[in-house]
Formats: C-alpha cells, structure tokens, sequence
C-alpha cells in the first residue's frame, strides 16, 4: 500500500533521513520505533507531504507522492495526526472535527462520523463546544486522532498518540487503535512506549540515527535482545 | 452639553467605522501571516483615487434619485473590488516569493511597496480630469463630490446634526462587518482562515490549500479598504494621496489596541479610536489628537500588552 524507497531528508544544510525504507500493506499495523531524533516524526512528515525528502520515492497505492502537495495528500486517503496534537486552540472540539473533514463532501457520513468519534471518545461528545485550547493533554490527543480518522483515511499516520498521558488514556487510545485496524484502517504508528506499540502491530521499524537498524514482526522485534537493551529498558 | 456629547459620539463612531474597516484588513493578514501589510493603508487610497475617477468619468454629479443611489452601489462594489485586486496582486507579486525569507523582508518590502502606492497615487492625481481639478497639482487634496444628502434628520432646528449620510456610513458599515463576521464563523472559507491562522501546517494536513487561504484574505482585506475608501470620500469629501498614510496608521493602531490578529478587537479599536479622537478634538482640541491617540494607546498596551482583545500567551500546547 504504502512504499518509503531509500528517502533522504534535511532541514537546511543537515541530513537528517540517510535512506530510509520501509512497507505498509494494506490492513497493517505497522509501527517506528528509535530514540528522540532518530528521524520518525521527519519519515511521517515525508509520507504526508509537511516536509518534501531531498532524494528517494514515497508511493502510496502506486502513486508517486513527492511531487503532491501536502493539502492534495490527505486525498488520496492518507491522514496524519501530527506530533504534539497540533490542534486548533481556539476553534471547538466540534469545529476541529469539522475540519478533518475538510476534504469531504458526504454530509450524512460526516454526520455518522462525528457519532462514531464521540462514541469512540465520550469525553469530546461533553465538550464539543469547548475550545479545544482548554482541554487536557489526553483530550487534546483524542480529539487529534478522532479529527484525523474525520478523514476517512486508508491509511492513518499517528505520531505519538501516547505522549504524555496517563496508563489509562494510553491504553483507551492503544484500544481505539486496535478498534479502527480491525474495521479496516491501516495504520502506521510511531511510539516512544515501545513495548505497547510492538504488542499490537503487525510488524515494525526501528528507526536510529536516521537509518533503518532492524525490522521484523512486533514478535520478533519485543523478543530481539538488542532492541530490548536499547528501546524497552531491560 | 448634551447636544455636544451626542455630536461627537456620531462623529466619532463614523469615523470609527472607517478605521475599523481598515483596521480588519491589517488584522487579517497579521492574524494569517504574522506580518504587518504596511501598504494596506495606501490600497484604501488607491481605491478612493479610482471611485473618485469612477464618479468624473460617469459624471455621477447629474444623476438623482434611484438612480444615483444604484451608481453609488456600484461605485462602491467596484471600488471594493478594485482594492481586492490590488491587495491581492501585491501579495501575489511582492509578499509571497518572500513568504519563506526571514520576516524582516517582506515587512520592509511592504514599506517600499507603500511609498510605490503613494507615487502611484500621484501620477494618478495628474490625470487631466475635471475631477481632479485638470490634473495640474497632482498632491493637493481633491475634492470628492457631495453626493450624498446633508439633510438634517433630526430637522433643521435642532441643535444636534444626524445626517442621512451618517446613518448610511454606520449602517453600510455594520452591514458590511456582519457579513464578515458571517464569512469567518460559518463559512468552510472562514474556517479554513482560523485554521490557518492558528497552526498553518496542521491546516495543510486538513487539506486546506494555505496559499488560497493567504490569497482569499488578501482579497478580502483589500475589499474591506476599498469599501471603506469609498465610504471615507463620501464622508469626508476629499481624497489626497497621503490620505493612506495618515488613515492606515490610525486603523493600524486600532488594530493594536484591539489586540492585532483579533477580529472583533479590530472593530472595538477602530470605534474606540474614533470616539477618542472626536472628544479629544471637541474637549481638548484637534492639534493635541494624535498626542492623546497615541498616548492612550501606550496606557492600553502598558496594561493589556497584548491589546483589549488579544491573547497574551500564544496557545500552543
Ligand atoms: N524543523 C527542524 N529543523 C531543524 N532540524 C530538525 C527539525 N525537525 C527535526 N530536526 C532534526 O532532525 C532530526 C530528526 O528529528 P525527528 O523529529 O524526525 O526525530 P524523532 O525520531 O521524531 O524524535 P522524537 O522521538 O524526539 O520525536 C533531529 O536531529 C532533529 O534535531
Ligand atoms: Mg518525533
């Protein structure tokens, strides 16, 4: 579904992607894992077209998508909930969902959707007319997730969905991911906790100093005594 | 006395509604780009030059009735329109191949691109027009025809003066500043604006093309100036080539004051700026105003840095 070929990336002068490659199939949940400023958040924003690599191909479902703009991305079925929530402060809850559905058009599904992420996440049906400056970390994380999904996308790009947030949170958004995979959603998941991550993906990444260094089902990987030492602390 | 509060409450928030249509236009853009459009100020003259043109050429001095009140809606459509379009080019021409340049230079392009208005102006006021007095001095303020009714709503014998033309110059005004508000808070346009203007690359990922977003504000902010150009002539009756200046700075202010970035606080500064200026004027006398202007406006910013409206921290969690 989704190919990183060998992509290079730099923020001005500094390279900081030297060839990344990895594969998405359809119906996966494939996770990236690495320490702070292995280059993660950098692929993801490679894939939703924020940042444009300086060599290498990303194709999604066979369509080349470097030349795309970022704003044409998310139509083509890829939606991506950014690091650190990103949502619109002084816009409502209600209004930030609406949002993700900016590039959709179906006023009776979008109104389905708006139910199934308030089902999803009861807490945002209670504040929908709350600014979403104003709400919690772990509200503002679920009301990121939920305005991405508002896109209907086959393919979701989630960013650290547990950053920050209490056990209980982290488990409640670990489920909902779960939830959306099995009705159909590919999802590719960066993660600090992971442990958690590997735990539910199909297969995963993982990701140092800019440079793919192992890859392998979540099995594979959580029982990978390297991959222990250095990223699930044992 | 009370006659004389009234009076300057009417001339104050006339004036005021002129500021605070311009006021949106800076607003606007700042709120989107964090960048002040100091050429906003000579769009609004540009836009007074050309209705002023538009009423010589048509000769609008000899129609009457309907059929002048349907002219003068067209002036003022087409002098909207006109200032969008300059607004608009000049971003498209100037502002945005320097959209990703330190934020110094398209603020200092902006300046250049002022004084480039302010020349444009002049050349403009040369052309051999009656309206322009035959074109000879082309920096001597012009006079904009009396073209809407003087009379006196409150009857010729009373102390106090409310024009059809005041009533017009509000009500056009708050017509105009309802649709706005309208545009921003339920329009997907509107929405797409605020995105914009809170987390432009979490725009993009909505899939909202910011450089439409930036280029519809333009547009919009322009068309707000030419509206307020046309209403200012029809006021004041006299269209300069520095009028611009002078104007653009106060609305800039109000802009401030209101908290810069905040649309409502856009119209409270500009109406607070014109009622300050129309007291000042009749109680402390007009050479002191822009001494009491500006002096308030330090006292507004000493206390509320961040303007009557605006937020102090940028909310970004
Ligand atoms: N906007 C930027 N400008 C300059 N350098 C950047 C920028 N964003 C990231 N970098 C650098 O690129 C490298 C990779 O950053 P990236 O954010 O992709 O890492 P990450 O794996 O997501 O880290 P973390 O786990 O801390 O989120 C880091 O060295 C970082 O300093
Ligand atoms: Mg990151």
């Amino acid at each position: 579904m989704l190919v990183v070929d060998n992509i290079c990336a730099a923020y001005g002068a500094i390279e900081v992607l030297h060839g990344i490659s990895l594969r998405v199939e359809q119906g996966e949940i494939v996770t990236l894992i690495g320490a702070n400023g292995a280059g993660k958040t950098t692929t993801l924003t490679c894939i939703s077209g924020l940042h444009k690599p300086k060599s290498g191909r990303v194709t999604f479902e066979g369509k080349e998508l470097v030349p795309v703009p970022c704003h044409d991305i998310v139509r083509l079925g890829i939606a991506h909930s950014p690091e650190g929530r990103r949502v619109f402060p002084r816009l409502t809850v209600a209004e930030n969902l609406e949002l993700g559905a900016y590039i959709r058009h179906d006023k009776d599904g979008i109104a389905r959707d708006y139910q199934r992420i308030y089902d999803l996440f009861p807490v945002l049906r209670e504040r929908q007319q709350q600014l979403a400056g104003t709400l919690s970390g772990g509200e503002q994380q679920m009301l990121a997730v939920g305005r991405a999904m508002m896109a209907q996308p086959r393919l979701l790009l989630l960013d650290e969905p547990s950053l920050g947030l209490a056990p209980l949170i982290v488990k409640r958004i670990f489920e909902v991911i779960l939830e959306l995979n099995r009705l159909g959603t590919t999802v590719l998941l960066v993660e600090q906790n992971a442990r958690m991550a590997l735990r539910i993906a199909h297969r995963g990444y993982v990701l140092e100093t800019g440079q793919v260094i192992a890859q392998g089902t979540g099995a594979e990987l959580l029982a990978d005594p390297k991959v222990q030492a250095a990223y699930l602390g044992e | 006395m009370f006659e004389t509060v009234a009076q300057q409450l009417i001339i104050g928030l006339t004036n005021g509604m002129v500021f605070a249509l311009v006021a949106l236009g800076y607003t606007m853009v700042y709120g989107i780009l964090e960048f002040i459009n100091f050429a906003h100020g000579d769009v609004f003259m540009l836009s007074a030059f050309f209705a002023l043109t538009l009423v010589g050429v048509i000769d609008v001095g000899q129609f009457h009735g309907p059929m002048l009140a349907v002219l003068l809606c067209g002036i003022v459509i087409a002098s909207a329109g006109f200032g969008a379009v300059v607004n608009l080019s000049i971003d498209r021409l100037v502002y945005r191949p320097l959209r990703k340049s330190p934020k110094l230079a398209p603020l200092v392009s902006a300046i250049g691109v002022s004084f480039l208005l302010q020349n444009i102006g002049l050349i403009w006021g040369a052309l051999p027009l009656a309206v322009f007095g035959g074109g000879g001095q082309p920096a001597a303020p012009k006079s904009f025809p009396q073209l809407l009714p003087s009379d006196n709503l409150l009857g010729a014998g009373s102390g106090l003066t409310l024009q059809i033309k005041d009533v017009l110059v509000i009500g056009a005004s708050l017509a105009v500043m309802t649709a706005l508000y309208l545009l921003v808070t339920r329009t997907k346009l509107g929405k797409a604006m605020r995105a914009t203007a809170q987390d432009p690359q979490a725009a993009r990922l909505m899939g909202i093309d910011t450089d439409q977003v930036v280029a519809a504000t333009f547009l919009v902010g322009g068309g707000l100036a030419g509206f307020a150009a046309v209403i200012y002539a029809l006021y004041i009756n006299t269209v300069y080539y520095q009028m611009g200046y002078q104007n653009g700075l106060y609305a800039f202010t109000a802009a401030v004051v209101g908290g810069i970035g905040n649309i409502p606080g856009a119209v409270l500064g500009g109406l607070l700026l014109g009622l300050v200026r129309a007291f000042s004027d009749q109680f402390i006398g007009a050479q002191w105003q822009p001494a009491v202007l500006f002096g308030i406006l330090i006292v507004i910013l000493v206390f509320r840095p961040a303007g009557l409206l605006g937020s102090t921290a940028r909310e970004k969690v």
